[in-house]
């Protein structure tokens, strides 16, 4: 069974269809990259998946479990993390208090009016824990838009890893990082790879291409080829398109 | 940010050296607030105003969440004291319970319509929500006594059951003001500090941030805008107290403008105390300046275009950059002195 399943998602945007019977299923511990130019429809995938958008047709499992149409909370709560490619982090908040926010022990207290939120060391260690997980441990204090662009970049991903999460969701994860900051994405990713489920849409191709266990191309809103980075370098459709050029 | 308001170490206690001086210079009011040719109910009105407008920032400065009609609460608070005292029973807890209970309930049924909404669409339905209730208080001429308001309203006496205090005098009933304001902002601190409060202050920043990681922003908007209806109400209740009758008028567009403009001149996005700043301001600047002339609020709306143009982080934010560039200046100079002694130079 797959931990993450997409049948048949058709998104209809008023007379313009965005995703016309798209399928993915996305096995446990798998790394699944999802390539293919601007305006193919990879982004509105993403928030189908992650419940910013229904979906007109067709269904999204996670864990077996249908979870189309849910509220972005619910799905959230099921287990489905995610980044954006534009980045949103709570600003005024410290580094440390972003991720206190993914922690689901501090989300059970959400609506806890009676204790204070800075009282609680639990959840800062946790938290300080996630941070040193992405080389951000030096940087708790610090509040999250005074971070640089390639630590605001690390600090979502540790918000959702705070989330402890069945399905992390990362939505360009090296747009706009310096060659550094790629790699030391890179380093990440593979710490993580066969230890969570990770779905990335990404336009670095080296990137994708040296993590990636399986790669959807997704283009006119529909999914063109699917492989392994080895199987997609042999495929007819890529290798005419420009993205042969990085495969 | 201002002292006591943000900072994690301040967060989780309940009392802070900003409280303590604030608590001195309140409880010592009717001692000499008329030497200094005021009286004692501005003291009233002020305290009364305050908690109503940190009940309001609840909404605009912690959730983020522009509401326009606010006075609806704070007018529903005050009729329904005095229609609770007049109509069902003369007691003073179950009269000002019932203010904030009513009030809570609007603001849940207003809620529940609003809470899906942003921005200027949530604006609007804040200010169509206000105008409704407003016009239902003026029409409403049997229940509410219309536009002449609904009098006769008591200061009941505050029944501690062994004892009990008559609250008729201005200074009696400013220190049970008092008391019951204390009560107020400590349960306003602690909830603004509470995870709660994290989780509203988070959704300010990214609603869409904080759905993803699981929270229902919906319920947190919808029940912060309640929260903040209820102490409203409640305040409106103590005022209604105070004014021994309740007005339609606090109801109306342009009293919901005054809490706007006294919390955002006061500071309360960036500080837990701007509202009660502003508050103070507002309330001695219409008594001060409206002693010299009517036109005192011409006086008072080009300090808050002032404010806007030139510290819209309002008062509180001001006194903040001061202290802070105070501290830097203090900093700067240690580090001079110590340069020199290490350099020789200070002989």
């Amino acid at each position: 069974m797959s931990m993450l399943e997409a049948a048949g998602v058709h998104v209809r945007f008023g007379d313009r269809v965005v995703l016309e019977s798209v399928d993915l299923a996305v096995a446990e511990g798998e790394f699944h990259g999802v390539m293919g130019p601007n305006g193919a429809g990879k982004t509105t995938f993403f928030n189908v998946l992650t419940g910013r958008v229904k979906p007109s047709r067709g269904k999204i499992r996670l864990g077996g479990e249908d979870v189309t149409g849910l509220s972005p909370h619910r799905i959230a709560n099921k287990g489905i993390a995610r980044s954006f490619q534009i980045m949103t982090l709570f600003d005024e908040f410290s580094a440390r208090d972003n991720v206190m926010m993914g922690l689901p022990e501090f989300r059970a207290r959400g609506l806890d009016i009676a204790r204070a939120a800075a009282g609680d060391r639990r959840f800062a260690e946790q938290a300080s824990d996630a941070l040193a997980a992405v080389g951000l441990a030096d940087k708790g204090d610090v509040r999250a838009k005074d971070l640089s662009y390639g630590d605001r970049r690390a600090l979502e991903i540790a918000v959702a890893l705070a989330q402890a999460p069945r399905v992390l969701c990362l939505d360009e994860p090296t747009s706009g990082l310096g060659s550094d900051g790629v790699q030391r994405l890179a380093t990440l990713v593979a710490r993580l790879k066969g230890k969570l489920t990770i779905v990335a849409i990404e336009h670095d191709m080296e990137f994708l291409f040296s993590l990636a266990d399986r790669i959807s191309v997704i283009h006119w809103g529909q999914v063109v080829a699917r492989g392994t980075p080895h199987e997609l370098q042999q495929n007819e459709w890529v290798r005419r398109s420009n993205l042969g050029k990085f495969a | 940010m201002i002292v006591g308001s943000n900072s994690s170490s301040d967060a989780a206690r309940l009392v802070t050296p900003t409280m303590l001086v604030l608590w001195l210079v309140l409880a010592t009011v009717p001692l000499w607030i008329t030497r200094i040719g005021l009286y004692p109910y501005l003291g009233i009105e002020i305290l009364i105003w305050s908690l109503y407008a940190l009940a309001f920032n609840l909404v605009l400065g912690r959730a983020g969440l522009p509401s326009f009609g606010h006075g609806a609460y704070f007018g529903i608070g005050a009729y329904s004291f005095g229609l609770c005292q007049l109509d069902i029973v003369a007691n003073l807890w179950i009269c000002l319970a019932a203010a904030a209970v009513v009030a809570g309930l609007a603001g849940v049924l207003v809620a529940m319509f609003i809470s899906h909404r942003r921005g200027i669409y949530y604006a609007f339905m804040t200010i169509a929500f206000g105008q409704i209730f407003w016009t239902l208080a003026i029409k409403s001429h049997r229940i509410t006594g219309g536009e002449d308001g609904l009098l006769k309203i008591k200061r009941l006496p505050a029944d501690f059951g062994l004892v009990s205090f008559d609250l008729t005098d201005n200074v009696a009933f400013y220190y049970f003001v008092l008391a019951v304001f204390a009560v107020g902002v400590a349960a306003l601190w602690r909830l603004v500090h509470s995870p709660y409060g994290r989780v509203v202050a988070a959704i300010r920043q990214s609603e869409v941030r904080a759905a993803h990681l699981g929270y229902n922003v919906w319920l947190y908007k919808a029940s912060v805008f309640a929260l903040s209806a209820a102490v409203s109400g409640f305040a409106g209740g103590l005022f209604a107290m105070a004014q021994l009758a309740a007005f339609p008028d606090v109801m109306s567009l342009h009293q919901s403008g005054y809490v706007v403009m006294m919390t955002l001149v006061g500071g309360g996005l960036v500080s837990f105390w701007g509202p009660v700043i502003g508050v103070f301001l507002f309330l001695t600047a219409r008594d001060v300046i409206g002693a010299l002339t009517n036109a005192w609020m011409l006086y008072f709306g080009l300090l808050f275009i002032a404010i806007v143009l030139f510290r819209p982080e309002g008062i509180a934010g001001a006194l903040s950059a001061a202290m802070q560039r105070h501290s830097l200046n203090a900093l700067r100079r240690r580090g001079t002195s110590a340069m020199r002694l290490l350099v020789g130079g200070g002989r």
